[in-house]
Parts: structure tokens; C-alpha cells; sequence
């Protein structure tokens, strides 16, 4: 369908009409699987999927107008991704509000439309996301304040033993949803600049060069991050997510694998401290190893219960699943935050996650492919960071629901009930989007004048050196910048 | 409540709506993969066509362009560390760049791994950017999409000057 439409009118216009259709079929995905959960609810007068559906819709329409204003050059196949994902999960966590106690579906919506305009704001106000690369060491601020929040007396909340909300005015909100997008700004603007000298200086020991002190302290920092997280907060799962997405902009950034061997080496060091010594750590592990031993199961602190009803749910759900409204996700715990996969691969099935997965896969996939085609080092960076990050946690999430490694508190993004986790994820995607739009926008430079940026380094005489690589990058770094200035311009 | 087999086969039809939607989104995709690029060059052909027919008149082309029998042969270093190299043209596309596992091999720290890319349409060949970091300069215009390359141009990427030979 879509080849059709490009060969009758110009490229650009058939793109967005194929992601305005897809962005309806991704909205109508939420009225749909409402009217399969229970068609008689809907019948009886409940108007629950009207607000559901019409928020997704309004703000979809909204999101589509501000890129068509602002972002012309977009990528169109991230916004029906996200609407698509985010649909599903709104229907998953009505479907669990009819069955069970809990009630997120209103808070949900609301947040829905919350983070749909905080990511038109963003959207609205960021012209250009090289901008980002001036506040890299507010945003680190930033990062470490709100990461602190949760640890203030009577601010901080500390549910289920974990110390990562703050409530205000009777609401909750996890300040390290944010954290994950400044953190990403920091690394981002921090290795653009430095990714050079990090590269070059330091011994060389065999194949490898070892960095210098100076240049792994922010590696150090990252660490003690992700440690402090996880001893004052006792939150295994962000102090897993804030160090992969260090180790994914680093590995992208150097393209060396000494800095992975050097973060594996790392988090094996922390991890057996904290199995040792962090009695939290200890209980996931072992309610991960023998999550079927009977003692384990019925642990009233950490024991596996939750893990072992999931994987019981996705054994019931089988190939095709059980249909909508069909699965007992009342049996398992947090079944419309964690374990919302677990819910959904129930009613769903292999076949129907496997779709929900490949959507993640395609949106990741056009994160990177933004951040294959920007110019900028740091929008490179960025957009593969905040790919990176997705990637991580969906990981961390599903491979704990689905016992492949220790169940760790993360949400789903776009899919799990909880507002901070939804706000931040938008974000992301406004921010993916902006960068898809200077990827793919044409490039207004037409002139260049190749004698200006030769005579700042006179590169013929290192010519046989083995560092000519780095230097001619640090030049393609100059001559970026130059250009970008003339694009702005 | 709808009958039994009602509700399976609405349960199948949802999930071949999600897989629907997820093809959907592939087929969309698919021309950023480079499926769909002879496609969008044979277009810019079109329009590139007419400044080159604007200018063909003052501009001097060493081989008079009447109607071109064959299309060029022939790749020549003019100027840059590999001056001198001769490439034979067939009927595939080449790309050129830093990069060891292309057509083009250059020595060059200017140009990006995988910086530009000649390919054939018809009589003549055409060069686009594949996203170089210092561009691909025709003439000193610097490349914007696919554009026609004549016999005896001289086009730079990075440091190196190339041009077609008949």
C-alpha cells in the first residue's frame, strides 16, 4: 500500500499520509480491544473507552499537527508505533481495572494525555536538539537532584521497600523516569566533546589501550550512580538501567571494547557486593534461581510467587492466547505494572507479544536510524542513547517477567500503568522525533570552503602516524560544527 | 453474549490486526533500507536534468555530448594520495569510501567509510552522498542528492579528485 501511494504523488506527501493511517489504526486499536475485553460493559453504558479513546485520538491529532508544523522531515512511523503501544496498554490496564481492586485506568488516561502534551511542548520549544548540548552539565545537576529527591524526609515514599517515589499533593511521581533522559543528555553532550581524547590518550597494552584515570571518572561516576541507587534507594532495576545506558553511549561513542570488558568487570565487582550484602539484591537472586522451590514461593519478603504466577499466565496463554478479557491476571501481583506482559502475552498470546515486541523492535530500530542519519556527534549520541535506554529496559523487564534474568522493578514503557514512566518515555519519543527531523530534513549548505578547515591542522605531516584516524575525526568534528553553524544560518 | 465461535474468531482478527499493523509499519520502512532508492534517483534524474540542459551551452565539456553511445568506463584518480589509479566501470554500482569491503577503497582520512556512491541508469552514471561527513563536491557544489556526472568532471571526495573517462 505504501508503494503505491509513493509512485503516484511526491515522496514526502504519500509518507505522511501512511503515517496518518497508521497513527488512526494505532488509536482504534484501543476502542477494538476494549469492545473485545467485555462488549456488554460498553453496551451497559460504560463510557471509560470513550475517554480513553478520544484522549489518544485528540492528543495523536495534536502530536500529528505540531510534526507536520514544527518537524515537517520526521520520521512518521514513530508517532503510530508509540500511539499503537500505548493503546494496548491502556486497554490492559481497564481490562485489569474490571476484574480486580485496582483502579488505574483514569489515571492512566489522564497521564496519557499529560506526557502526549508535555511531548508537544517539547516539540513546540525545541527548534533545534543541539540546544540540548549546552545544558550537559546542568543536566548532570539535574540528574543527581533528582535522583536525590526520593531520599528527603517526608518528600520521599517508600513503597514495597524501595525508596524511588516522591509524593506531592497526594500524588506519586518516580523523579528517575527523568533522570534517564538528562542522564542520556549528559552522556551525550559529555563524550561528543571528550570522545576523542578518551580515545587517544592513555597507555597502550597489547591490542588494547588502557584509559587514563582522568578519562574514566565519569565511568566512575556512572558506577557509584547506579550503586548509590541501589543502597539508598534499593531499586535494583534503575541502577541497572542507568549503568547499561552508560555502557551503550560509551561503546557507541569509542567503538572500543576495552570499556565493556572494563563496565562488565565493574558491575560483576558491584554485583557480588550487593548479592553479599544487600539483603534485597539476595532475594531477587534466589527468588530467581529457585523460584519454584516451595519455601521460596511462599516467602512473604521476596519470595517468587509473583515471578512463578507470570510464567504461569504466559504458559496459559500459549501460542494464540487466551483472547481479551479471558486471562486471570488477577492471580499475579503488579499485573498491570511489572508483570503487564506477563498479563498481556496471557490474553494475547506468543503470537500477539511477539507483534508487541517487533513494534518495539521497529520503534527502537527508527531511534537508530535517526541517529544513523544526524550530522551531529551529540545528536548521534542522543538519539542512539535514548534508543539504547528503551532497549535496556524493555530487556531488564521482560527477561525478569519471563525468569531469563532476576525480576527487577522496571515498567514497560508506554504499556505499564504509572504516569512517570509514561511522561518520560514521551519525551523520549518527542526528542527522537526532533532528531528525525534534522536527519532527514535536506542540508542547506551547498557551499564549502575546503581551504579554511585544512589550514587549522596541517594534517601532512602526521600522514603515517597511527593517530591520523582520531585527528581526521576530530577535523570531520570541526567541519560538522562549521556546517552546522551555516545551517542555522 | 456472541456465540463461541464468534468470540475465536474475533480473537484470531485482533491478532492479525496487531501483525497487520506491525507489516504495515515494515512496508512504510521499507525505503529507508535502500529498497526503493533507484526509485527516488530516477526522479531527481528528471529534475536534475533540466539546469544541466540550462547550462550544457557556456559549461566546456572536453567530448562534445552527442548522443552518448556507451556510458563511461573508466574511474581516474586526478588528484589525492592514490593520483593515478584507474578503475574499470561495468555495469554495477560502486561505492567509495574509506572503508575496506567497497569497490572504491580510499586513503583518505577526509572521506567518511561509506561516503559516495556511482551507479549506473541508462547512458549515463549518476553520484549521490551516501551521508558523507565532509560531502561530495561536484563543480564545488557540494552534493544534495543524486546528480548526473558527466566524462570529465572532476568530482571531490574528501581529499581525493576522481573523474570519468569514456
Amino acid at each position: 500500500m505504501a508503494l503505491s501511494l509513493r509512485q503516484k504523488n511526491d515522496a514526502p506527501r504519500s509518507r505522511y499520509i501512511v503515517g496518518f493511517i497508521l497513527s488512526a489504526v494505532a488509536v482504534a486499536l484501543c476502542p477494538i480491544s476494549m469492545w473485545l475485553i467485555d462488549s456488554e460493559v460498553i453496551a451497559g453504558g460504560d463510557t471509560r473507552w470513550l475517554t480513553a479513546t478520544l484522549t489518544l485520538g485528540i492528543g495523536a491529532l495534536v502530536l500529528y499537527l505540531v510534526i507536520q508544523f514544527k518537524a515537517r522531515f520526521a520520521d512518521p512511523l514513530i508517532l503510530p508505533l508509540v500511539l499503537a503501544l500505548n493503546s494496548i496498554g491502556l486497554a490492559m490496564i481497564y481490562r485489569i481495572d474490571l476484574t480486580t481492586s485496582a483502579q488505574a485506568g483514569a489515571s492512566q488516561v489522564m497521564w496519557t494525555g499529560v506526557a502526549m502534551a508535555a511531548a508537544a511542548i517539547v516539540l513546540l520549544f525545541l527548534k533545534d536538539h543541539r540546544a540540548l548540548r549546552r545544558v550537559t552539565y546542568i543536566s548532570l545537576a539535574v540528574s543527581l537532584f533528582l535522583l536525590l529527591l526520593p531520599l528527603i524526609p517526608g518528600l520521599g515514599l517508600e513503597i514495597n521497600g524501595a525508596r524511588i517515589w516522591i509524593s506531592i499533593a497526594g500524588r506519586t511521581f518516580q523523579p528517575g523516569e527523568i533522570a534517564k533522559i538528562t542522564l542520556a543528555i549528559f552522556f551525550a553532550g559529555y563524550l561528543s566533546t571528550h570522545r576523542d581524547l578518551i580515545l587517544l590518550a592513555g597507555k597502550r597494552v597489547g591490542p588494547f589501550r588502557l584509559p587514563r584515570f582522568k578519562d574514566l571518572a565519569p565511568m566512575f561516576i556512572a558506577w557509584l550512580l547506579s550503586i548509590g541507587v541501589l543502597v539508598f534507594q534499593r531499586d535494583l532495576g534503575s541502577a541497572i538501567l542507568f549503568f547499561g545506558l552508560f555502557m551503550a553511549m560509551i561503546f557507541l561513542a569509542t567503538g572500543q571494547v576495552t570499556w565493556l570488558v572494563l563496565g562488565f568487570l565493574f558491575v560483576a565487582a558491584g554485583g557480588f557486593l550487593a548479592y553479599n550484602f544487600i539483603s534485597h539484591v539476595y532475594y531477587r537472586i534466589s527468588s530467581w534461581v529457585h523460584a519454584f522451590d516451595p519455601d521460596v514461593y511462599n516467602q512473604v519478603v521476596g519470595g517468587s510467587g509473583q515471578i512463578v504466577q507470570g510464567v504461569f499466565g504466559l504458559a496459559s496463554g500459549g501460542l494464540f492466547g487466551r483472547g481479551w478479557g479471558n486471562g486471570r491476571p488477577d492471580l499475579v501481583s503488579y499485573s498491570n505494572s511489572d508483570m503487564i506482559i506477563a498479563s498481556l502475552g496471557e490474553e494475547l498470546g506468543l503470537i500477539g507479544l511477539g507483534a508487541l515486541l517487533m513494534m518495539y523492535m521497529l520503534l527502537v530500530s527508527r531511534g537508530f536510524r535517526a541517529s544513523l542519519g544526524v550530522r551531529d556527534a551529540f545528536g548521534k549520541l542522543l538519539a542512539a542513547g535514548l534508543s539504547a535506554v528503551m532497549v535496556v529496559q524493555l530487556f531488564v523487564v521482560i527477561g525478569g517477567v519471563t525468569r531469563l534474568i532476576p525480576l527487577t522493578g522496571l515498567t514497560t514503557p508506554f504499556m505499564s500503568a504509572g504516569g512517570s514512566s509514561l511522561l518520560a518515555n514521551w519525551v523520549i519519543v518527542a526528542l527522537l522525533i526532533a532528531i528525525s527531523h534534522s536527519a532527514r530534513a535536506p542540508q542547506l549548505v551547498d557551499t564549502f570552503e575546503p581551504e579554511e578547515s585544512s589550514d587549522t591542522i596541517d594534517l601532512d605531516s602526521y600522514e603515517n602516524d597511527g593517530a591520523t584516524s582520531v585527528i581526521s575525526r576530530i577535523t570531520d568534528h570541526n567541519n560538522a560544527d562549521h556546517q552546522g553553524g551555516a545551517v542555522r544560518e | 453474549m456472541a456465540s463461541e465461535i464468534t468470540v475465536t474468531l474475533l480473537r484470531f482478527a485482533f491478532l492479525a490486526l496487531l501483525w497487520l499493523f506491525v507489516f504495515m509499519v515494515m512496508a512504510a520502512s521499507r525505503r529507508d533500507l535502500g529498497i526503493g532508492r533507484n526509485l527516488r534517483a530516477a526522479r531527481s534524474a528528471d529534475a536534475g536534468a533540466q539546469p544541466g540542459a540550462q547550462a550544457g551551452a557556456p559549461t566546456s565539456s572536453p567530448t562534445p555530448v552527442a548522443p552518448p553511445p556507451a556510458r563511461a568506463s573508466q574511474l581516474v584518480i586526478t588528484d589525492g594520495a592514490q593520483a593515478g589509479a584507474v578503475m574499470r566501470l561495468g555495469d554495477e554500482p560502486i561505492t567509495m569510501g574509506r572503508a575496506n569491503d567497497i569497490e572504491v577503497s580510499l586513503e583518505d582520512d577526509y572521506a567518511s567509510g561509506h561516503h559516495a556512491r556511482l551507479f549506473p541508469q541508462g547512458s549515463r552514471w549518476f553520484l549521490e552522498d551516501l551521508g558523507s561527513t565532509n560531502g561530495t563536491f561536484v563543480n564545488g557544489n557540494r552534493l544534495t542528492r543524486a546528480t548526473v556526472l558527466e566524462v570529465g568532471t572532476d568530482f571531490r571526495v574528501g581529499r581525493t579528485t576522481m573523474q570519468l573517462r569514456a
